[in-house]
């Protein structure tokens, strides 16, 4: 042991004086990290990224970027002689030939899933906490960066093995790139190398599947983690923890073993689901060729809002001066997700803007605390899932034996209607909520035992709830609207801005007009000393 | 109006100056709770009246943080059998793994699948796929979880408490981070030496260029290539995919086909051909013609009809067609197109009709196209017309 430990010291004294790592050590070994649940989502995704990007290495080892048709000649006698592209007959030379290689495909795909669903649901958990508040909006934006690119990095992905799903979904993509005005046209002819499909967009995709987007990826990610680590992670609001202190386990030894830990789980996980759930077998599908179509074409579930938007879309073309507008695409394919995903990336600002609040944020919100902006992001969240609900129509059509047109309509009225809805059902939850952690901290939590007065009233006993517990409800602020700026200032010169001024009032006023204000010792003393329990 | 520095109370700043002005940063103030236990309801605008809470009963307005918990001791910080138990389980998870690691080796060796000849070779496939995923899912996940029990019951749980410093730097830094950035500006001069300046940014602006033009031959301009097929007239239509000609007389009421033109297979980039000049040829009773189009009269052979088979939404191929309303449906996006009607848009996000192919018969009674589309087929794009 004792020579272990010298040699370890040797190691790490010639490190050290090369690279000064004590310092680091010294600062970072025993870093805290708050513990809870819901941080580790994005370590879902992170981990999800790292095996993307092994089995990702495995399967380029045999996979043919090429369209050249070739017969095929591997063990899958179904399709045996036919001719198909070197692409598809490769991937079902993985699949069949390769040992190893169907497994690999398969927690290649799950992996892919797994890692954008982790990154929407962890983007949930900080939009709904307020993790996203000054000083983390550039965390924010590298997030939303991040979840848009995956669905493009997915859609590629897909595309590659050239069966007749995936090629099928690039006939989409060109109608897409058609429908671009002015250069549609030439960004069609650029991307395929001429007309569809023509030779190059597999070896194309492929270059961007595997080089450019990942690398991009790896270096949003390392910067997004770094910045996790520099600017230190946000906490629950529990008691002990305030913005000007960092409660948890230290970095090493806890939080390497468990983080270090639940790679290795979500390794696992994902393997056990590959090896028996069965996904994209893109021998069943056959080769791509442009006179075929599947009926029930589904894109994997990422892709599901945009195939929704298109297919509730009505179909609104402009034909002027001899050109051609194609809104039935662009609406649904650049104005809905460049919608979503603006408001997303740019609510950090918004809020901050509304609420004037400059301040940094370290400890979480409760999210019936901010009814407004959990209402708000329900509302997305809501408007999201009807398309993506929407984009499954024909399925939902099959299974429930209903007519499709009438889903359609169903779901073209719903996405105007839901979503307002939701907002105003979430609201007044979160209002409700609210209202009874006040009743909670003022009166007690209910015991259900009933008291019988000498008078003949009947009560029920109310026992108080514990300090941390009347804490937890009551730490969070609730501020009101913002006060509408005079229009001169104190000197009685003209105040610019003034609409910019008035709109932030106004917004203010949505915000936070309705509130309900936490109760306070005063509160709680009045009412004991008025004689309620 | 609210990222303003001012001078307030509250001096407990962490960049306390000696001029007396400090960031307020009301985080200091009013948001900490661990100070003062006191905050003000609406008081979030660092613009807000000066927050140091001394002119307001404290117990008032907030409960107070009762602070950290107090530990409490897992069985296997007191108990060493419970301690010994816990390291147990840790070492058996981790054998586990071991375990799968060779199950994988052992099943890699022992199942292959290429060896079993035709119909068993999926079996085989199925078998080796859920044991090497068994044996690298239970290797992944038991070292996991052998970890993660090891940090949960044995490492030390005790919380600890770190100070968290703002992200601003301190007001010293700040100026000192000012002077340099300035000191470095005014040796480089570039606000003085204008002519440096502009041609540096005449170097710099056209860059983008040497990025962009270089991609000019990715592919090869569009020219009218979208508005032609590989259909002409007298050229066969031949059933897809097995590549037969088809007599007008022996198609029945009702019928079906899918169609390219003869002699597809031999042109140069067939796939793009056929991206382009797929099309479906129904029989429809002359009952069901009476609503076609005027100016589409004698475009059919007795009652048989040709569609392009691209859709004009984003150009899926438009199978599936329903027999007694008559009604074409792209898969796709559901656009709904009706037979009777020249292929009419009915329902969905396509805005055109399929084109139509003009019919004939040759000496011998099979079909041919009377003349290409006469529009372009497929996905609208910015230059077509009408």
């Amino acid at each position: 042991m004792a020579r272990l430990e010298k040699s370890a010291g040797d190691i790490a004294n010639e490190i050290d004086e090369r690279f000064g790592s004590a310092k680091f050590v010294r600062r970072s070994a025993r870093k805290v990290f708050p513990d809870h649940w819901s941080f580790m989502l994005g370590e879902i995704a992170l981990y999800s990224f790292i095996i993307l990007l092994l089995t990702g290495t495995f399967l380029t080892l045999w996979f043919k970027p090429s369209q050249v048709e070739v017969p095929y000649e591997g063990s899958y006698i179904p399709l045996h002689g036919l001719t198909m592209s070197e692409a598809y007959a490769s991937t079902l030379r993985i699949s069949f030939d390769v040992r190893g290689g169907l497994i690999m495909r398969q927690i290649h795909h799950w992996a892919a899933l797994i890692f954008v669903a982790a990154m929407i649901v962890h983007s949930a958990r900080v939009f709904f906490t307020g993790a996203f508040r000054k000083p983390r909006e550039t965390n924010w934006l590298i997030g939303v960066a991040l979840i848009t690119l995956s669905i493009i990095e997915g859609l590629l992905g897909y595309s590659l093995p050239d069966d007749l799903l995936s090629g099928t979904g690039f006939r989409i993509a060109e109608g897409v790139l058609l429908a671009i005005p002015v250069v549609g046209t030439y960004l069609s002819f650029f991307f395929f190398g001429g007309q569809f499909p023509g030779e190059d967009f597999i070896a194309r995709i492929y270059t961007f599947h595997v080089l450019l987007l990942p690398g991009i990826f790896l270096a949003l990610i390392t910067v997004h983690v770094m910045l996790v680590w520099y600017q230190k992670h946000t906490q629950y609001p529990l008691p002990g923890r305030t913005e000007k202190n960092s409660v948890g386990y230290p970095f090493f030894p806890v939080y390497t073993a468990k983080a270090g830990g639940f790679f290795f789980i979500t390794f696992g996980v994902t393997t056990l689901l590959a090896a028996f759930v069965t996904i994209n077998p893109v021998w069943l599908f056959g080769p791509y060729t442009p006179t075929q179509v599947t009926a029930g074409s589904q894109p994997d579930f990422y892709m599901g809002f945009l195939e929704g938007a298109f297919r509730l879309m009505p179909n609104w073309e402009i034909h002027a001066l001899g050109y051609t507008l194609s809104m039935n695409i662009i609406v649904p394919c650049f104005i809905v997700p460049g919608l979503l995903f603006t408001s997303m990336g740019l609510y950090p600002m918004i809020e901050r803007w509304v609420t004037g609040d400059n301040r940094e944020h370290h400890v979480l919100d409760r999210p019936r605390n901010v009814p407004t902006r959990t209402g708000l992001g329900v509302m997305a969240l809501t408007t999201w899932l009807i398309l993506l609900a929407a984009g499954a129509n024909d399925v939902i059509a099959i299974t429930f034996h209903l007519s499709i047109n009438a889903i359609t309509w169903f779901f073209r009225i719903a996405i105007f209607v839901v979503p307002p809805l939701s907002y105003v059902v979430t609201k007044r939850i979160c209002l409700g909520l609210q209202r009874r952690d006040r009743d909670l901290v003022l009166h007690g939590r209910e015991t259900g035992r009933i008291m019988r007065l000498p008078n003949g009233e009947m009560i029920e006993v109310h026992e108080p709830i514990s300090e941390t517990q009347r804490y937890i409800l009551t730490a969070h602020e609730s501020p009101g609207p913002l006060e509408l700026e005079p229009a001169t200032d104190p000197n009685g010169i003209p105040r610019r801005r003034v609409l910019a001024s008035k709109l932030r009032a106004r917004i203010s006023r949505f915000y936070f007009e309705d509130r309900i204000v936490p109760p306070t010792p005063t509160d709680a003393r009045e009412l004991e000393s008025s004689g309620h329990h | 109006m609210s990222d303003q520095q001012h001078t307030g109370p509250g001096a407990r700043s962490h960049d306390a100056q000696s001029d007396g002005r400090h960031d307020v940063d009301s985080r200091d103030t009013a948001n900490d709770t661990s100070n003062a236990d006191i905050q003000l309801a609406g008081g979030h605008d660092s613009e807000g009246p000066p927050t140091d809470g001394s002119s307001h009963d404290e117990l008032a307005t907030r409960f107070a943080d009762p602070g950290l918990p107090a530990h409490t001791y897992r069985r296997s910080d007191i108990d060493p059998l419970a301690a010994r138990r816990r390291e147990r389980e840790v070492a058996t998870l981790f054998g586990l793994s071991t375990l799968g690691t060779l199950l994988f080796i052992v099943a890699y060796f022992a199942v292959k699948p290429s060896d079993a000849a035709g119909p068993e070779m999926l079996g085989q496939v199925a078998l080796s796929t859920k044991l090497l995923g068994l044996g690298l899912g239970l290797a992944m996940f038991c070292v996991g979880a052998g970890a993660i029990h090891w940090a949960k019951t044995l490492m030390p749980d005790d919380e600890i408490v770190a100070e968290r410093k703002p992200m601003r730097s301190s007001e010293e830094d700040r100026r000192a981070a000012v002077a340099a950035l300035k000191e470095g500006a005014a040796g480089a001069g570039l606000g003085r030496r204008k002519l440096i300046r502009n041609s540096l940014l005449g170097a710099l602006a056209p860059m983008g260029l040497l990025a962009i033009i270089p991609l000019r031959d990715l592919g090869p301009l569009p020219g009218d290539v979208l508005e032609h097929t590989a259909w002409k007239a007298g050229r066969r239509l031949m059933t897809d995919p097995a590549g037969r000609p088809i007599k007008a007389a022996d198609l029945p009421i009702g019928a079906v086909v899918h169609v390219l033109p003869e002699g597809i297979k031999k042109l140069p980039r067939p796939l793009d051909e056929e991206a382009k000049a797929t099309a479906i040829v129904i029989r429809l009773a002359p009952s069901d013609l009476a609503d076609q189009r005027p100016d589409r009269k004698g475009w059919d052979v007795a009652g048989i009809v040709a569609y392009s088979k691209v859709c004009t939404h984003v150009g899926c191929p438009v199978g599936l067609y329903e027999q007694q309303t008559h009604h074409l449906l792209c898969p796709c996006h559901q656009s709904t197109f009706d037979v009777t009607r020249n292929c009419a848009v009915i329902f969905g996000p396509a805005a055109r009709p399929l084109p139509q192919l003009k019919l004939a018969t040759d000496e011998a009674g099979y079909l041919v196209a009377a003349q290409d589309f006469e529009e372009p087929v497929g996905p609208s794009f910015w230059e077509r017309g009408d």
